[in-house]
């Protein structure tokens, strides 16, 4: 039943350029926003997957990033804040073949789709969450978000907030998901990559990308993404790795008792080999775990890559499994035999 | 002794006890039987929303009511010939529904003075005058059943849990129906507990033989097949024929059926129905709530598959949203509702009709749905694939107003052929259509119907979404003209189902005179009623509307033909607001918010009162 994937394009589809991807509407964010980087580098990854564009369908729920539908030249579903996890859900078990995207932002997945958000990664249906993480609410204008830092002044909270926000990574991780990554808006060769990585799992996809809005939040993860501090404040992970980061590649992150720890790897105290060895592909959720804290302790680097890529059964296939098994078990449903189920009896 | 037999026309009976004491099994038991013999029969389940309220306690009373007849029935009956009270506390809450002369059985095991005090009483009812106007049977149900099991190996506590079929058994006798049914469905039942099929079947005969050794019962009675039309039948409960007429439907159309739903009272046992069907294609998702419930439905549908979600009337509430992206992405989608007695939480157990304007209203913005009501148990086979049918052919939400009596109740059912149930078209688009490029609002001239577009289909690639689109293109949309123009074309493309409706049936008089106006679960009562009325020769009709909108289009000349409209609802007058709106016509309402249906006394005080300003004396 369902198409093979391959990293090629498989023969007899015919190759898409990033101009096939484009919808014949007008993009309608802010100039400068960073929802137009994440756009680009989704249209430019799409012809990479090999599949054909009309089993592609973008869906979204309220908010800026919810118009990135219009903008895809795909199927496209434009629907309710916070509900598109739902329609997603609805949408790929119908028709499991489909290569299923979920665009969302921290309020539409975290505040009213909250609930959702977590069952749709337990549940590990296999579609694709792109959640465009700017810590403030865009599309009204500007009042503090899920995300937002506690005390953040904003329309809503001249005083500042007094919400702790929610960590995205640590959410996803708890909700069972079993692919958990972080990108960048910025960053477009490591976002692409992310994309496509995505894609490939098997399963829910989940990646939190760091959203610069120049209108209400401006500069709010520049440390992660600008070249002059990215070095110093990000680690990137990869997988098998030793977590080493800062401009002279001379820092890294040990575990010290439950507790990571930055430290120096060129004074003689530590070498790599006292580092954290980065596996994504580990059941357990420890280490995964201590890398989503990471973002929540002051002064250590934010990590940027996979955190978690591990291979569960699917929705779709156990409930397709549950059709099938009855189909074999009982025959294709009868429905006269149906009707005249359970004891009748005949009036002549 | 030869035993008396007395033909009777028809008998109601109300076994009732605490929620454990399995009243509602003999209940259903009863009427299974009763049914395979051929009597017409009429159901009402009436039981608490506690799982298990504290035992002997007013609010633990389960009961179940049934009718059946030798005649053509429409409702469970309003007073009982027979009442079984397995405790105190049913005589306080149902002993005013034994008709007087009726046969009071009580276990009088359970009448020590701790029962009597839960139930309330000081003094024990059975030493009340009061029941001097019954026939009151005291039977040692409790220490019969031990005695009649003292050979099994099972506990006091097990064997007690047999006692209802010792009281199925004694009623089985009194009136002169066979056991086998009954036994056939315990052996079914306990297949995986063969020492419960021992226990209870020899519980059943005790009753019976019980009966016949004690002579207690002077007579028994015997109820004569009732004169159906030529066919197969079954008993059925109105939420298991929603369930076979949405399995219909998606066999009938080729699409498979994804139903999304959250557990609630009454709706959760079309969700298990549904379950066991996978074998038919059959998918359900119990979703985290009634949001994703529905959200999945409406997944489906973009996705090609026949959407379906169900609830109730809180679920409702919250799925209001999700049912408006629906209608205006212009998506198929059946919404079953399923109601019970509200606001809020209501009684959950406990039938109403009160959604009515809330299916009609509560959206935001100008959000017109096609909403259609069964009238009985098994009309809600032919209406859920009606609403399926409708939801395919206009692209649309439909609104299936069901509720807890008639999803609950039970009656007999003719088996439909399938050859007469009507095609469903699902008309996939397939191709581009025009020079522009696919046009995913450009629609069937006849029917305004947007094409249906699946994702899989190459070079229809197209987004729809919640925001206002423009005419034919189906881009966003803000221009002023296009949106008014598009509230009109959705709110035409429903009135125009009203294009092809059936004439409708008006039962008795065809003009001049009272008619009665009723929409679902209130058929039975109002059909009742006006037969009663049509027999004395009296000037009385009944409409009973199973759309709800649109209307169907005569039925303003309908109305316009008698001296008095009278609508019964089981709300404070709903469906009478939105008569006398649209037809400016000076309709009456009859209400009844109490959580119970109508009984027919109720209906003809009423009517006799109107029929009294026109002239007319009730004899």
């Amino acid at each position: 039943m369902r198409r093979k994937r391959t990293s090629g394009i498989p023969a007899g589809v015919p190759t898409l350029s990033k101009k096939d991807f484009e919808s014949d509407q007008d993009v309608r964010w802010c100039p400068g926003c960073g929802d137009y980087s994440i756009l680009a580098q989704t249209q430019r990854i799409m012809p990479e997957l090999g599949i054909p564009r009309e089993n592609i369908v973008f869906i979204s729920g309220i908010g800026c990033s919810s118009r990135f539908p219009y903008y895809m030249n795909t199927y496209g579903f434009h629907t309710i804040h916070g509900r598109a996890p739902t329609i997603a859900s609805g949408v790929k078990m119908a028709n499991p073949d489909l290569s299923v995207w979920v665009i969302t932002g921290d309020g539409d997945a975290l505040s009213i789709g909250g609930n959702h958000f977590i069952h749709l990664m337990r549940r590990n249906f296999d579609v694709n969450v792109l959640l465009f993480n700017n810590r403030i609410y865009g599309l009204t204008k500007g009042q503090y978000s899920p995300t937002s830092e506690q005390g953040k002044l904003t329309k809503s909270t001249p005083l500042g907030s007094v919400d702790r926000p929610f960590n995205p990574i640590s959410l996803a991780l708890a909700s069972g998901a079993t692919f958990v990554a972080r990108s960048l808006d910025r960053d477009a060769n490591h976002l692409r990559t992310i994309i496509k990585s995505a894609f490939e799992h098997k399963g829910t996809s989940f990646i939190e990308i760091y959203q610069n809005c120049n209108v209400f939040n401006d500069k709010t993860f520049f440390q992660y993404t600008e070249k002059d501090t990215k070095a110093d404040n990000t680690v990137v992970l990869e997988h098998g790795e030793p977590l080493v980061f800062g401009a002279e590649h001379d820092k890294g992150i040990r575990l010290n008792g439950f507790q990571p720890e930055v430290v120096a790897t060129t004074n003689g105290e530590y070498s790599t080999e006292d580092l954290i060895i980065h596996d994504q592909y580990t059941e357990d959720t420890t280490l995964a775990n201590f890398l989503a804290r990471m973002s929540d302790t002051p002064d250590m680097p934010h990590p940027i890559g996979i955190f978690r890529s591990i291979r569960h059964p699917r929705y779709e296939d156990m409930m397709t499994n549950q059709v099938r098994t009855a189909r074999e078990r009982m025959g294709d449903g009868d429905l006269e035999a149906l009707l005249n189920d359970g004891e009748t009896w005949t009036v002549s | 002794m030869r035993k008396l037999v007395e033909q009777i026309e028809e008998a109601t009976i109300l076994f009732a006890g605490d929620s454990g004491d399995g009243s509602q099994t003999i209940g259903a038991q009863m009427t299974e039987t009763t049914a395979l013999i051929g009597n017409d029969v009429a159901t009402l389940p009436d039981y608490p929303a506690e799982i298990r309220a504290p035992a002997g306690s007013l609010a633990g009373v389960s009961g179940f009511q049934l009718h059946f007849s030798s005649e053509q029935i429409h409702t469970p009956g309003d007073l009982c010939d027979v009442l079984v009270a397995m405790n105190p506390a049913v005589l306080k809450v149902h002993l005013n529904k034994l008709k007087p002369n009726g046969i009071l059985i009580v276990n009088i095991d359970n009448f020590a003075r701790r029962n009597l005090r839960l139930a309330g009483y000081e003094e024990d009812p059975l030493e009340d005058d009061k029941l001097t106007k019954y026939q009151v049977f005291r039977v040692e149900l409790t220490q019969l059943t031990r005695k009649s099991l003292e050979t099994t190996q099972l506990s006091v506590r097990e064997i007690d849990r047999c006692k209802n079929f010792f009281a199925l058994g004694m009623i089985l006798w009194l009136y002169n129906r066979p056991m086998e049914y009954t036994m056939k469905w315990i052996k079914a039942k306990f297949a995986k507990k063969p020492q419960y099929i021992e226990s209870n079947i020899l519980a059943l005969r005790a009753g019976n033989t019980y009966c016949e050794a004690t002579e207690q019962f002077a007579v028994s009675y015997d109820v004569k097949p009732a004169d159906f039309e030529p066919g197969t039948y079954r008993n059925i409960e109105g939420n298991m024929a929603t369930v076979l007429g949405l399995v219909a439907a998606s066999h009938q159309s080729g699409l498979p059926l994804v139903y999304g739903s959250y557990p609630i009272t009454p709706a959760s046992d079309i969700l298990h129905g549904l379950a066991q069907y996978r074998n038919f294609g059959v998918v359900t998702m119990q979703m985290e709530d009634e949001i994703a419930a529905v959200g999945v439905a409406i997944g489906a549908s973009f996705s090609g598959a026949l959407g379906v979600t169900g609830s109730s009337g809180p679920g409702l509430a919250l799925k209001s949203e999700g049912i408006n992206l629906a209608m205006i992405a212009e998506l198929p989608l059946v919404v079953c509702n399923i109601q019970r007695a509200g606001p809020s939480t209501g009684m959950p157990t406990k039938t109403e009709q009160s959604d009515l304007l809330q299916m009609f209203y509560g959206r935001n913005g100008e959000s017109p749905l096609p909403i259609i009501a069964p009238s009985r148990p098994f009309d809600c086979f032919e209406t859920v694939y009606e609403a399926c049918r409708i939801a395919v052919k206009y692209r649309t939400p439909v609104i299936f107003l069901s509720d807890l009596y008639i999803g609950m109740g039970a009656e007999p059912w003719k088996i439909p052929q399938l050859s007469e149930l009507p095609e469903i078209r699902p008309d996939f688009a397939v191709s581009i259509g025009t020079r522009n490029g696919f046009e995913p609002y450009l629609r069937d001239p006849g029917t305004l119907a947007r094409p249906w577009a699946k994702p899989g289909t190459a070079g229809l690639e197209h987004r729809i979404g919640g925001l206002e689109k423009s005419d034919v293109t189906g881009h966003v949309s803000y221009d002023p003209e296009n949106h008014e123009r598009m509230v009109e074309i959705r709110a035409e493309k429903v009135a125009r189902i009203a294009d092809e409706l059936p004439p409708t049936e008006v039962f008795g008089k065809q003009e001049g005179g009272v008619l009665l106006l009723g929409w679902g679960g209130t058929y039975g009562a109002i059909r009742t009623t006006a037969e009663n009325y049509i027999a004395s020769g009296l000037p009385i009709a009944h409409v009973h509307l199973r759309h709800l909108n649109p209307f169907p289009k005569d039925l303003g000349d309908i109305l316009q033909r008698f001296k008095k409209i009278l609508i019964p609802e089981l709300n404070s007058g709903q469906l009478l607001q939105l008569i006398r709106s649209t037809y400016l016509i000076d309709a009456i309402g009859f209400n009844k918010v109490q959580g119970q249906p109508f009984h027919v006394f109720e209906l003809e005080s009423r009517i006799d009162e109107i029929l009294k300003e026109i002239g007319h004396v009730s004899p």
